[in-house]
């Protein structure tokens, strides 16, 4: 049991590439042969997540050096820079872990229905793996390159799973905007990689944080990186990518497109706190990506008012949702230097922003289903079209308060827990930014109360008199989901204290991030 | 000759290939061009990785039969190895895309074939 | 279909181009080359009949079910050799010292010996396989998506 949570961080990552290069093989023998085997591997997958989590919340930064004479050997004798490519596992990695594994189990599971009748199905295994494997690999890297290869494995297999349904126009182009700009994107951080390897010689992150002194062109190196990630990001100047491409996915890739996005968030916090960290004035930076939230909510929440496509509506409210989690995280950046304002409430706008991702990625989740519901019931999306539907589809109708209520910031759910977390410390640092944010939840609160309004309730529309409820499968994907966002509105501080706290306490401690690495280093 | 050319000379190249490339990408609206764009985006950074590793009077970093004295950086060949098998696999699925789109609208104008909006 | 003199001279082309894209990926670990790059060279050589032939005869030599057998065999062996040594770590060279590939090549310049580098040359002709494979499967989808026809499943 020992040497398998040892060998965990490889194998997380090896054993989807392993399932995603024997699926075209496998499903020569029948599709039951191939869907058992996705889900055993998975499940291998999940419960190898769940005990590397309890051992780095226990025991602190896993290290795993690939083709060393042991896993923990970074500097093996007479080296003081780690050469070999590393994984580094600490609070942070693992939080985004469990959100990637959550997501693409609900995802699994729900494709299972949804795609019968599909052709091309082994390859839409094989894709959904691939982008497992480049999200978890983006998640636990330590080394700047890998971030580069695993962020482009994740880019290709999120566009090519988005165009999967090559007969309708629409899917095709918004695989199209997506690869387009992640190609950009990587592109600008290879370049940004080129600049930091020409100054300091190493590609390891810890190393590089070891060594960093803020020159001019370490500070296009972070523009760059900062650049290429709001981009892949969906924040707002580079949005344009987003509504697209959440509209025309099918219906269980779209949270695993929302989880590629949060990966590249990560990625980004990882490069701001843990790359440069102290070396940098955090204060600018930090204005920087609060300027960029603010934008993103308000922007986002406004061009979801008058959508009439309802997977579109809610394409752009994940845009403003992600704009809470730089808001509060770049609260926390802003004041990093300053211990007094630290400990008083950065470290809680940081632990708000991160809970806040796992929330979004519930609710959001659970609403993107339901629009997929609906689509698969009556088939249109345009909310003009639809009325009523709440006399038939109750189940739908139920889960659907629950996501608004939720996304909206109302208690007992939990996006009032992390959204109280953001307005409460971010109204010590600025009020005028809290004010913002409780104005935007009012207007997403508003948007969602229309879309109820037309789409559920009304008079029962002469053409959907024999619309059903959709099939078990849904509802169980949809129930699992709404009990999750229930447990954590009633127990927001058992699930802050025992997942988010860690990965707070992991960005804002750099130094053990390094040493994990460099050692006894002097 | 090799002493005239000044030493930043592949960093100008490799700028202004990166320069003409985010203005196709901005600025053209055929999508072949587009997709043009991004191959000449990637080069841009190819040449920039490589060229980083040139020591002055160095050889290939190959032991077979390698004259005695310096050698050059092998880590960005390997990075820049890396990146063009990456950026072929991208350039293939945009082409496959950009033959998909074709084939539904019949148009391969960026503003004609649009359908999604707003 | 181009004419008979091309169609021959390709004919006889192909076995030389095959021959030397295996020579590149088999001494990837001595010259400059590998999996990837002898992997291109052959497909290379695959489109060279892709122009001589029509998309259409080729696609009766070159079966897609083949081509996805040899993909997803190349990609199994290279994870499979990477496992192999998951008794230290994963990634393990655990062919050095051992009398396949695995004696340790004397330090300066030398004239390579292609018995060295542990499973590297291993690694070598499994991606080439899988690049191969993979990237002719990629130009004759897209030959015959171009005249009108789709690649079966």
């Amino acid at each position: 049991m020992d040497s398998l949570i040892t060998h965990s961080p490889a194998l997380i990552v090896a054993l989807p590439l392993v399932a995603a290069f024997a699926i075209p093989l496998i499903s020569r023998a029948g599709p039951r042969v191939r869907n058992t085997f996705s889900l055993v591997i998975f499940g291998l997958i999940t419960f190898l997540v769940a005990i590397l989590a309890m051992d780095v919340h226990s025991v602190g930064i896993h290290v795993y050096t690939f083709g060393a004479t042991a896993a923990e050997l970074a500097l093996p004798g007479g080296y003081t820079v780690p050469v070999r490519i590393m994984f580094e596992v600490d609070g942070m990695s693992i939080f985004m872990g469990l959100i990637i594994t959550i997501v693409t189990l609900a995802a699994l599971i729900y494709s299972l229905h949804f795609l019968k009748g599909q052709t091309g199905q082994a390859r839409f295994y094989s894709l959904m793996m691939l982008l497992y494997a480049g999200m978890m690999g983006l998640a636990f890297t330590g080394d700047m390159f890998n971030l580069f290869v695993f962020l482009e494995i994740a880019s290709i297999a999120g566009a090519g799973l988005a165009a999967y349904r090559t007969n309708m126009a629409d899917a095709v182009e918004g695989g199209f905007k997506y690869i387009v700009i992640s190609a950009v994107s990587a592109l600008l951080v290879l370049f940004a990689i080129g600049i930091l390897y020409a100054q300091y010689n190493v590609l390891s992150i810890a190393a590089l944080g070891y060594y960093m002194q803020y020159t001019t062109l370490d500070m296009m190196a972070l523009g760059l990186l900062g650049g290429a990630f709001l981009m892949k990001l969906a924040a707002v100047p580079l949005h344009m990518w987003a509504p697209d491409i959440y509209t025309v996915a099918p219906a269980g890739i779209t949270p695993m497109i929302y989880t590629s996005s949060a990966a590249a968030m990560y990625a980004l916090y990882r490069v701001t706190f843990t790359l440069y960290g102290s070396a940098i004035d955090t204060t600018t930076i930090g204005w920087v990506v609060i300027i960029l939230g603010v934008l993103s909510m308000f922007v986002g929440v406004m061009m979801a008012v008058h959508q009439t496509d309802i997977k579109r509506m809610m394409a752009y409210h994940a845009i403003s949702q992600e704009g809470y989690m730089l808001l509060g995280v770049g609260v926390g950046l802003a004041v990093l230097a300053d211990p007094g304002a630290l400990a008083s409430y950065g470290r809680d706008a940081i632990s708000g922003g991160i809970f806040h991702i796992i929330n979004n990625a519930l609710y959001k989740g659970m609403l993107f289903l339901t629009a997929e519901a609906i689509f698969f019931r009556i088939g249109t999306r345009d909310l003009n079209r639809m009325g009523g539907l709440g006399h038939r589809m109750k189940w739908t109708a139920g889960f659907f308060i629950i996501g608004a209520l939720a996304i909206s910031g109302i208690p007992p759910f939990n996006g009032f827990a992390s959204k109280l977390l953001i307005y409460e410390s971010v109204l010590r640092f600025n009020p005028i930014l809290s004010v913002i944010a409780m104005f935007v939840s009012l207007v997403t609160l508003a948007s969602f109360t229309k879309v109820f309004y037309s789409a559920f309730t009304g008079p029962e529309m002469p053409a959907y008199k024999e619309v059903k409820e959709v099939p078990k499968s849904m509802i169980i994907g949809m129930a699992i989901l709404a009990a999750c966002i229930i447990f954590f509105g009633i127990f927001p501080g058992l699930v802050v204290n025992t997942i988010v706290a860690p990965a707070t306490d992991a960005l804002i401690n750099q130094a053990s991030y390094i040493n994990a690495v460099m050692g006894a280093v002097p | 000759m090799m002493e005239h050319i000044p030493l930043n000379f592949p960093f100008l190249a490799a700028a202004l290939l990166a320069g003409v490339a985010f203005y196709i990408i901005i600025f053209k609206r055929n999508l072949i061009k587009l997709i043009m764009g991004i191959a000449l985006l990637a080069s841009a950074v190819n040449l920039f990785l490589v060229a980083l590793g040139y020591r002055a009077g160095g050889n290939a970093p190959i032991y077979t039969d390698v004259p005695e004295g310096l050698m050059v950086l092998p880590v960005p060949q390997a990075l820049t190895l890396t990146s063009i098998v990456i950026n072929v696999a991208v350039l293939a699925l945009m082409l496959t895309m950009v033959v998909h789109i074709y084939r539904h609208t019949g148009d391969i104008d960026a503003k004609e074939s649009r359908r999604l909006k707003g | 279909m181009l004419t008979k003199i091309v169609r021959t001279v390709a004919n006889q082309l192909i076995l030389f181009i095959l021959i030397f894209g295996l020579y590149v990926i088999a001494h990837g670990h001595l010259t400059p080359g590998g999996g990837f790059q002898g992997g291109a060279v052959i497909v290379s050589g695959v489109v060279m009949l892709l122009v001589a032939f029509n998309s259409k005869e080729l696609k009766k030599s070159l079966r897609e079910r083949l081509l996805s057998i040899m993909e997803s065999t190349g990609a199994l062996i290279l994870i499979g050799l990477a496992f192999a040594g998951i008794g230290t770590v994963f990634a393990y060279n655990f062919l050095v010292g051992s009398p396949i590939f695995g004696r340790i090549p004397p330090t300066g310049p030398n004239p390579g010996d292609i018995w060295t580098g542990g499973f590297i040359p291993l690694m070598n002709l499994a991606v080439g396989l899988k690049v191969a494979a993979g990237l002719s499967a990629v130009v004759l989808a897209m030959a015959l998506f171009s005249s009108g026809e789709e690649m079966e499943e």
